[in-house]
């Protein structure tokens, strides 16, 4: 009687799991692709931000290349870099970058470097920085993320590549060093990785890594 | 229990609202309530988890047996919520983002196991759904409301960033109220949600001891009477 009652009272608890797990996969079914193509969306919104559309012409969201690199790119983290071409001519890259240090915890970069290796621009993000002084990093908030277009490793030179607290040429905010102090540092390391790396990073064959 | 449909929504809008009285969900009311927009997302969100919850508990209360009830309900909670997470990443990308773990969390949101275990589970449909709608409309109303108070005071605008809820738009909603406004950082950081939501209530209680205190009249009509 008792082995009874117990039988049918979980078997009651795993229908219910049959349907609620039913109810999951099917919505996960009919969202998976509208997912897919917001993110997609949203990082094209942001590359087409930073490289203009008319500066290239091929598809620079699935001409991707995967590289991690802990010293440069702030995380072991494969970082995606994304290559802008005008009739296979390198134009420029943008690179995902992570400044690890900031006030709190990563703070996720894209930058943009023309082939030139000068900086297109710089856009934030996710990040978890204190609203209303840390975020003023974003574009939404502050202009200060601009501050970086046409800067490269030599204009500054290097004792430049700080906030100004600390001797440099980059502002930082009211009651916010921090913050500010970590993205200058990890845009300068993606330019070092740029350096270093040079036009292995416009190679074709890695097209699809 | 006031069971008329009148009572339910009183109960759910002012007597007994999750926000004001039964003082539940505090982390996701607190933590998104920084801005209109972020507080209605989280407000619609957490609405619709709560009548689909109590409709579904009303409908399976004579099948599901007292001993599983709990996890039978969380497995339900839990599955709407995922349900909701997955449809917001889809169609409402940006504010997904800005919302971030605050959608999954309102499995965690007492109150709907709360409605479902102390409400839903003993009554009809009709009332269970009835129930899950005010209970979520009033929390909603607390969430905008508190919203409003920090958005103004914090960045002096009101509706900022619609664009991420309604589109393109929406673009141009925002208020300004206060022109070059620097903003107040107490309302927006932490601490300012909990002296608002304090404030709030105690203007709810304060609303709440009128209306219960007799007049000067009847209370000088009772001492005659004495």
């Amino acid at each position: 009687m008792l082995v009874t009652h117990m039988l049918r009272t979980a078997l009651l608890l795993g229908l219910f799991a049959i349907v609620g797990t039913g109810l999951v996969a099917l919505t996960f079914k009919y969202t998976e692709h509208p997912i897919a193509e917001s993110e997609r969306d949203a990082l094209l919104r942001s590359l087409h931000a930073l490289v203009p559309s008319g500066s290239h012409d091929n598809d620079m969201f699935n001409d991707v290349l995967t590289i991690s690199n802990r010293e440069h790119l702030g995380s072991d983290m494969p970082m995606r870099i994304f290559r802008a071409r005008k009739q296979g001519q390198p134009v420029a890259v943008v690179i995902e970058a992570v400044a690890p240090d900031g006030y709190s915890g990563n703070i996720f970069l894209l930058v943009a470097i023309k082939h030139d290796a000068t900086l297109l621009g710089v856009r934030v993000g996710k990040h978890k920085e204190t609203p209303g002084l840390g975020d003023d990093i974003e574009i939404e908030r502050s202009d200060w993320i601009n501050s970086f277009v046409g800067k490269s490793l030599s204009n500054p030179d290097v004792s430049g590549w700080q906030v100004k607290k600390d001797g440099g040429e980059f502002d930082q905010f009211t009651g916010a060093t921090i913050t500010p102090r970590a993205v200058v540092k990890a845009v300068y390391k993606a330019l070092m990785f740029y350096q270093a790396q040079g036009d292995m990073l416009f190679v074709e064959g890695k097209q699809h890594g | 229990m006031d069971n008329r449909y009148s009572g339910i929504s009183s109960d759910g809008l002012w007597h007994n609202n999750i926000g004001f009285v039964q003082l539940l969900g505090l982390c996701p009311l607190l933590a998104v309530s920084s801005t209109v927009i972020n507080a209605l997302g989280l407000g619609l969100a957490t609405l619709f988890v709560l009548v689909a919850s109590n409709l579904s508990v009303s409908v399976i209360r004579n099948l599901v047996r007292p001993e599983i009830r709990i996890p039978a309900f969380m497995l339900i909670i839990a599955s709407f919520v995922t349900a909701i997470d997955l449809a917001m990443n889809a169609w409402l990308h940006d504010l997904h983002k800005v919302l971030g773990i605050f959608i999954p969390l309102i499995v965690t949101n007492c109150a709907i196991l709360g409605r479902a275990e102390a409400f839903a589970s003993r009554t009809t449909v009709d009332r269970a759904v009835l129930d899950g709608f005010m209970m979520g409309l009033g929390f909603m109303l607390v969430l905008v409301l508190l919203g409003g108070m920090r958005e103004v005071i914090g960045q002096g605008t009101l509706l900022a960033n619609a664009h991420l809820m309604f589109g393109s738009i929406a673009e141009n909603w925002t208020i300004t109220l206060i022109n070059d406004y620097r903003g107040f950082l107490l309302a927006i950081l932490p601490p300012g949600a909990f002296l608002g939501l304090g404030l709030l209530i105690a203007v709810k209680n304060i609303i709440d001891e009128k209306a219960t205190k007799p007049t000067v009249v009847e209370t000088m009509l009772a001492t005659e009477q004495n």
